[in-house]
């Protein structure tokens, strides 16, 4: 069992081990970048397959089912269909930038996954702050959007571009306030430690998991709902909205470019969830004792995909936010929520020694009497009562 | 291997800070904005190689991250038309020629008194992340906080100066 979990960790070393020498370090790293690349492009086509057939069924109709059996090669024919498009390129845009645009887009998420432990001595590299290169390589896909959307020199690009970073930014703020209680938790930046300070398990039977803690529920909810936003995920992609703003940013990108587009997104999507398995859900740790048999890639595997099918059933459930909506969702629940589940986290890890009968109970209740009213206040607070008629600042 | 990659970062550094400011080829903001992206992202690659991985990721985070994205708003906004007419001053062009003296001397003479190179070992355990937060907080304290109200004092302003009518 020992062989099965480390596979791929010895697969690779065997593999390098092949290499002269003086190469070995380069061939390495390559190794681990092309079975990066090849585990998520794959990843990237399933998931479009599934997504396409899930919304069907959810939709109460059957989904694409006439490329191979049960539609399955249904990606291998969008991507040719992508390659063989006419790429047009508007008179007015600015060449250069409409060109980088999709490719600043991509790039840099390829490069989150290599901090994300994906099991057992299986992270590309362990650096001290892991989670901060996260975070830092995913502010570039603002800048990406940017580009798409000023270079195309077109009105709804412009305001797909502005409504999408706008989303962005609101978003990033609870999104790494939402991760900081589980730093706090670990006493580390960087990710595979956080998965070591998760292992083990609570009165014998629980697992140590982040989720499992009032502050890390509180936290995941929030992670959850940021991750949608900041993966323009629906109900918050309002800044491709097809029915006001014929795709936003992307309007004036055709064949390829666009496929990259989506294949940025959908790798963001990933690597926020990788994230989110990882802060939250006890990374690649097994949730029983009798089943740690199962290889650690194999449970990590099972909370993404778990996952990234909740992203996918909310997409299919919930309608689109208004852009009001979506920034006053931001700044007067989330942050706020985020903010008070760190003075939770803390008074929980404080009173972390306590040693007299019924403290689990206490701890429990302390931190719920600190999460349920904001939860609840700041609920009330956000809907403010009936709608009232919305002011166009800007229009009057 | 370092020092190669030390002259392609400060290399890069200093060409795209300058195209920044001063592009020949165009006065467009939107091509500086974008020079400044890859301004900061080569002086991170300048904190990767001291070893200082917690600074690089702050310095992109940060500064490409929320700082850029703010300018960027800002372009996206303004007529880039009337920026692009807009002529040179001969007195701005002075002053600015004078500011920049003064400042370069100021940066100079400060540099010939501190010892450079010396000390970069020790270097190496100060970059973590550790090592900067016990620093943060139990030795520079006070300025780390003052920074902080600084930047409080800054986001009331700008809460103050965007509000239409006041009271």
């Amino acid at each position: 069992m020992k062989t099965l979990d480390q596979i791929f960790v010895l697969t690779q070393h065997w593999l390098t081990g092949l290499a002269p020498a003086a190469l070995q370090p380069l061939v390495s790293m390559l190794l681990i970048i092309a079975a990066l690349m090849a585990v998520f492009g794959t990843c990237f086509a399933l998931t479009t397959i599934l997504e396409r057939k899930t919304l069907g069924r959810m939709q109460n109709r059957y989904g694409p089912n006439r490329v191979g059996p049960f539609g399955l090669l249904q990606p291998a024919a969008d991507g040719i269909k992508m390659l063989t498009k006419e790429d047009i390129v508007p008179e007015a845009a600015d060449k250069a930038l409409h060109f980088l645009a999709p490719l600043a887009l991509t790039a840099p998420v390829w490069l989150a996954f290599a901090v994300l432990p994906f099991g057992r001595n299986m992270s590309a590299i362990e650096l001290d702050a892991g989670i901060l290169f996260f975070f830092a390589i995913g502010s570039a896909s603002e800048l990406a959007v940017f580009m798409a959307g000023w270079s195309s020199q077109n009105k709804y690009s412009l305001l797909g571009a502005m409504r999408a970073i706008a989303q962005m930014i609101s978003y990033e703020v609870p999104l790494v306030l939402a991760s900081v209680p589980v730093l706090m938790a670990a006493g580390s930046l960087s990710l595979p430690e956080i998965v070591r300070a998760q292992s083990g398990y609570a009165l014998g039977w629980i697992p140590r998991w982040n989720v499992l803690t009032p502050w890390g529920a509180a936290g995941f909810g929030v992670f959850l709902v940021a991750a949608a936003a900041e993966s323009n995920r629906c109900p918050f992609d309002l800044p491709e909205g097809e029915s006001e703003l014929i795709a936003g940013f992307l309007t004036e990108y055709s064949g390829f470019k666009y496929a990259l587009f989506f294949l940025g997104e959908y790798l963001g999507l990933f690597a926020v969830t990788g994230l989110g398995v990882t802060l939250f859900l006890g990374g690649w740790h097994a949730p029983a004792s009798w089943l740690e048999w199962l290889p650690s890639w194999g449970w990590f595997g099972a909370k993404f995909s778990a996952l990234i099918f909740l992203f996918i059933w909310m997409r299919a459930t919930l309608p689109r936010l208004r852009l009001d909506q979506l920034l006053n969702f931001a700044w007067k629940f989330l942050v706020p929520l985020a903010l008070i589940d760190l003075v939770a986290a803390a008074a929980w890890l404080k009173s972390g020694g306590w040693q007299f009968a019924w403290a689990l109970e206490t701890r429990w209740l302390l931190c719920a009497t600190l999460l349920a009213p904001a939860y609840v206040c700041l609920g009330r607070h956000w809907r403010g009562g009936t709608p009232k008629p919305r002011r166009y600042h800007y229009a009057q | 291997m370092e020092p190669v990659f030390f002259y392609i970062f400060a290399g890069l550094t200093l060409l795209c800070g300058g195209l920044v400011i001063a592009n020949p080829f165009t006065r467009n903001p939107v091509t500086s904005a974008m020079f400044l992206f890859l301004t900061i992202l080569s002086m991170s690659g300048l904190f990767v190689l001291l070893h200082a991985f917690f600074l690089a990721a702050v310095q992109v985070l940060v500064y490409a991250g929320a700082v850029m994205v703010l300018f960027v708003f800002v372009i996206m906004l303004l007529d880039l038309k009337e920026e692009e007419r807009r002529r040179m001053k001969l007195a701005a062009v002075v002053l600015g020629a004078v500011a920049t003296g003064v400042i370069a001397l100021a940066m100079i003479g400060a540099m010939r008194h501190s010892r450079v190179g010396l000390g970069l070992e020790s270097n190496v355990a100060e970059g973590s992340t550790i090592a900067l937060g016990k620093n943060l907080f139990a030795n520079f304290a006070l300025p780390f906080e003052l920074v902080s109200l600084l930047l409080l004092v800054a986001m009331i302003g700008a809460v103050l100066l965007s509000k239409k009518d006041l009271r």
